[in-house]
C-alpha cells in the first residue's frame, strides 16, 4: 500500500470521528502553539535588549556617576554640597593609562528648564564634546553636530535631541532659532534623529539624546561650574559632580580586547573611587547577558514544551487505545484477508502521526497568529523564527510516532481469532 | 485427485487454568482440491476450531497441517498472513465487512495487501461485485444493505485474490432460509468452477449437497458421510 493511500484511508477514519479528533488534539494544538508564541515572545524580547545595547556602541565601555545613598557619613551634607563621581582627571587618567582604548569621551549632565517662546519643558543640559556623536552612535536630522572649535571658544550653541526638539518646536526649523536654557541663550545648529530609547533594560545606561540638549563641555563650564543646583521641596542642595558619563571606546571591537580594557577600567575605578559612586557597563556583556538569559528561557520553554506536548501526546495515545479496542474486529477481519503486523501497524501509526501532525499544523497557526495579534495589540516586539516553527512541527511529528507505537504494537499484536470473535 | 489441504494427527489444546480443553483432539483429514465438505457437529465440537486451523489463523498444538502440499507450521506470521491473502478466502456468519468502507473497498481490501495496483484493484473489484449481483450498491456502506447483500460482498472479497479454498463458517447463519439458500447457491456455484469449498454448518439441506459430510464430536470426527 502507498503512503498517500495510507494517509487518505487514515484521515477516512479520522474524519468519520471528527470530534473527537478534534478533541485529541487539542493538547498538541496548545502545545505547540505556546511554544511558538512564546518562543517569539521571547526572542523578540531577546532581540529589543539586544538591540537596545548595541546602540550603546559595542566597542565601548560606559562609566557613569552614581549618586551613594544619603548616609551621615557623608561629610559634604554639612555643607549641603554632595561631591560624588566621575573626576575630570579621571578622564585624563583613563586616557593615559588604560591600553587598548581608541578615545574616552566625556559627558556632563545638567537637569534645566528650556524654554522657546510660549512652550517651556524640563529637559537636560548635556556637556560633551564633538566626538561625543561618534562613540554614542547619534544620527543627525538636520545641521550639525558640535565642532572642537565650539568647545574652544565656548560657543553658546547646541544640539537638540528628538523629543526636545519636537516638544519645543511644532511647526518652525529649529536650527538657527535661539533657545533658552536656565539662564542662558543658545543658538540650535543641529537636531538628532529619534534614537527611540524605550523603557527597556538601557534606560538611564548612557547613550540617551531623545530628551536632552547638547552644548559643548567648555560652554558648560564656563557658564555653571562644578556645582550642580538641585531644588526639593523648597530646599536647595549642591551637588558637585564634575562628569556624569566617560564613554570608552576600545581599539578593537572583539571580546577578549573589550573584557581586557573591561578589567583595567575595573581596577582603575576601584582604586580611584572606592566608594562606589562610579559604575562600569560593558554593552557587549549586557548583550552576551542578554543571549544567555534567553538560552535559559528557552531551555525552560523548551521543558514546558515538552511537558505540554508530553501530556498532549499521552492524550493521543489513550484515544488510540480505545480506538484498537473499539476496532478489535476489523483489525481481525484486515489479518484474516491478509494483513500482515505491519500492515497493521502502519495503518494505527498513519493516524496517530496524522492526528499529531494536523494539530502542530493547527497549532503553528495559532502560534503564529497569536504573537502578532499581540503585537498589534501591545506594540510588544515579537520574533517568529524559522527554528521556532520547525521545532514544534518536528515535535509534534515526532510526538505521533512514539505515542502512536504502543496503541499500533497492541492492535498488531492481537490474536486473530480472537479478535475475529469479539464485538 | 491431489490434497489441498491436509490433517495429520491435529490437536489444537486451550489451557484452562489447570486443566485443558482439547478443542481439536487427534483429527486425520484431508482436502482433495476441488471438493466440498460440509463439517457439522454440536456445538462446542470444534468445527470453528478446524475452520481456524485450515483458514492459517490458529495454529496446531500437536500434529501437522499441510496446505498445498507444505507444512504452515514452519510458516512465520508474515507467511501466514500471505498464504491467508493467496490462498484462501474467508466467508463468516457476520458477514465481517469493514463498516465505514464501501462496497467495492470492501471488496479491495485483499487485494491492496497483495500489493495490487488500485487501478487495477478496482476494475477487478467492480467485476467480482457484479458477478455477485450488487450492481449499483457499488458505493454503499455495509449497514446500508440486507444481510444477503452484505454476504454476497463477503464472498466477492474471499474471491479477490482469486484462491483455491474457500472456508465459510455458518455462512448462512444470520440470513433467513430462502436468502441462506441463494449464499449456499453461490458458493456451490464457485465450487463447481473448482474451488475446494470447506463450510460450517448446523443446516442438513447443505450437507445434501457436499460431497462429503465431517461430522465432528468433542474435537474428534465422529463419522463421515460421503455422498453417493
Ligand atoms: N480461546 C479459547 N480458549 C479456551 N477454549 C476455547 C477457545 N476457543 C475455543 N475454545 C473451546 O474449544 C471448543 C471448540 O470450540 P469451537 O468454537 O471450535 O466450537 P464450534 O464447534 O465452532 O461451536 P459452535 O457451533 O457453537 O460455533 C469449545 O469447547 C470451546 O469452549
Ligand atoms: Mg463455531
Amino acid at each position: 500500500m502507498t503512503t498517500r493511500r495510507l494517509f487518505s484511508l487514515a484521515w477516512k477514519s479520522l474524519w468519520l470521528h471528527r470530534l473527537r479528533s478534534l478533541l485529541t488534539v487539542l493538547g498538541i494544538v496548545f502545545g505547540v502553539a505556546s511554544v511558538v508564541a512564546m518562543l517569539a515572545i521571547g526572542e523578540g524580547a531577546s532581540e529589543e535588549a539586544q538591540d537596545q545595547f548595541r546602540r550603546l556602541g559595542t566597542r565601548n565601555l560606559l562609566l557613569a556617576s552614581v549618586k551613594p545613598p544619603l548616609s551621615e557619613e557623608a561629610g559634604e551634607s554639612a555643607s549641603r554640597v554632595l561631591r560624588y563621581g566621575l573626576l575630570r582627571k579621571d578622564l585624563v587618567g583613563i586616557r593615559a593609562t588604560i591600553p587598548g582604548i581608541r578615545r574616552a569621551v566625556a559627558r556632563r549632565d545638567i537637569p534645566v528648564q528650556a524654554r522657546f517662546g510660549e512652550r517651556e519643558i524640563a529637559t537636560v543640559l548635556m556637556g560633551t564634546t564633538a566626538e561625543y556623536a561618534e562613540v554614542a552612535n547619534l544620527r543627525l536630522l538636520s545641521g550639525r553636530f558640535l565642532m572642537p572649535s565650539d568647545d574652544h571658544a565656548h560657543k553658546a550653541v547646541c544640539v537638540l535631541g528628538d523629543a526636545v526638539a519636537r516638544k519645543l518646536f511644532r511647526a518652525v526649523d529649529p536650527v538657527g532659532q535661539e533657545i533658552r536654557a536656565g539662564t542662558d541663550y543658545f543658538r540650535v545648529v543641529g537636531m538628532l534623529a529619534e534614537r527611540g530609547e524605550g523603557t527597556g533594560g538601557t534606560a538611564g545606561l548612557g547613550g540617551e539624546s531623545d530628551n536632552a540638549i547638547f552644548i559643548p563641555m567648555g560652554t558648560m563650564q564656563e557658564r555653571h561650574g562644578d556645582n550642580i543646583r538641585h531644588v526639593t521641596s523648597g530646599s536647595r542642595s549642591y551637588e558637585n559632580v564634575q562628569l556624569h558619563r566617560i564613554t570608552v571606546e576600545a581599539a578593537s571591537e572583539d571580546e577578549s580586547s573589550i573584557a581586557q580594557v573591561g578589567g583595567a577600567l575595573r581596577a582603575f575605578v576601584e582604586s580611584r573611587h572606592p566608594k562606589g559612586d562610579v559604575r562600569i557597563t560593558v554593552p557587549q556583556e549586557l548583550i552576551r547577558q542578554a543571549k544567555e538569559s534567553k538560552r535559559i528561557f528557552t531551555v525552560v520553554l523548551a521543558c514546558i514544551a515538552a511537558i505540554s506536548l508530553l501530556v498532549g501526546g499521552i492524550g493521543i495515545m489513550n484515544i488510540m487505545l480505545a480506538t484498537v479496542v473499539e476496532r478489535t474486529r476489523e483489525i481481525g477481519v484486515r489479518r484474516a484477508l491478509g494483513a500482515r503486523r505491519a500492515n497493521i501497524v502502519s495503518q494505527f501509526l498513519a493516524e496517530t502521526v496524522l492526528l499529531s501532525v494536523t494539530g502542530g499544523l493547527i497549532g503553528l497557526a495559532f502560534g503564529v497568529l497569536a504573537p502578532l495579534a499581540f503585537t498589534y495589540l501591545s506594540g510588544v516586539r515579537t520574533v517568529i523564527t524559522p527554528f521556532s516553527l520547525g521545532l514544534a512541527f518536528s515535535i509534534s511529528a515526532l510526538v505521533g510516532v512514539v505515542f502512536g507505537l504502543y496503541p499500533a504494537a497492541r492492535a498488531a499484536g492481537l490474536d486473530p481469532v480472537e479478535a475475529l470473535r469479539r464485538e | 485427485m491431489s490434497a489441498v489441504a491436509e490433517l495429520c494427527a491435529a490437536t489444537r489444546i486451550y489451557p484452562m487454568g489447570g486443566t485443558e480443553v482439547r478443542a481439536l483432539d487427534g483429527i486425520d483429514l484431508r482436502f482433495e482440491a476441488g471438493s466440498y465438505t460440509a463439517i457439522m457437529g454440536a456445538s462446542g465440537s470444534g468445527k470453528s476450531t478446524m475452520l481456524n486451523i485450515l483458514g492459517c489463523l490458529d495454529r496446531l498444538t500437536t500434529g501437522r497441517y499441510l496446505l498445498g502440499g507444505r507444512d504452515v507450521s514452519v510458516l512465520d506470521d508474515d507467511d501466514l498472513s500471505a498464504e491467508r491473502n493467496r490462498r484462501l478466502g474467508f466467508v463468516f456468519q457476520a458477514y465481517n465487512l469493514i463498516p465505514h468502507l464501501t462496497v467495492l473497498e470492501n471488496i479491495e481490501v485483499p487485494m491492496e495487501y497483495a500489493g495490487v495496483a488500485p487501478s487495477q484493484a478496482r476494475e477487478r473489484s467492480v467485476a467480482l461485485a457484479s458477478r455477485m449481483g450488487l450492481q449499483g450498491r457499488f458505493d454503499h456502506r455495509p449497514t446500508e444493505l440486507s444481510g444477503g447483500q452484505q454476504q454476497r460482498v463477503a464472498i466477492a472479497r474471499s474471491l479477490a485474490n482469486d484462491p483455491m479454498v474457500l472456508l465459510a463458517d455458518e455462512p448462512t447463519g444470520n440470513l433467513d432460509s430462502r436468502t441462506g439458500k441463494e449464499i449456499l447457491a453461490v458458493l456451490e456455484e464457485l465450487n463447481t468452477q473448482g474451488r475446494t469449498l470447506i463450510v460450517v454448518t448446523h443446516d442438513a439441506h447443505v450437507a445434501a449437497h457436499a460431497d462429503r459430510t465431517v461430522v465432528m464430536l468433542d474435537g474428534r470426527i465422529q463419522r463421515v458421510e460421503e455422498r453417493a
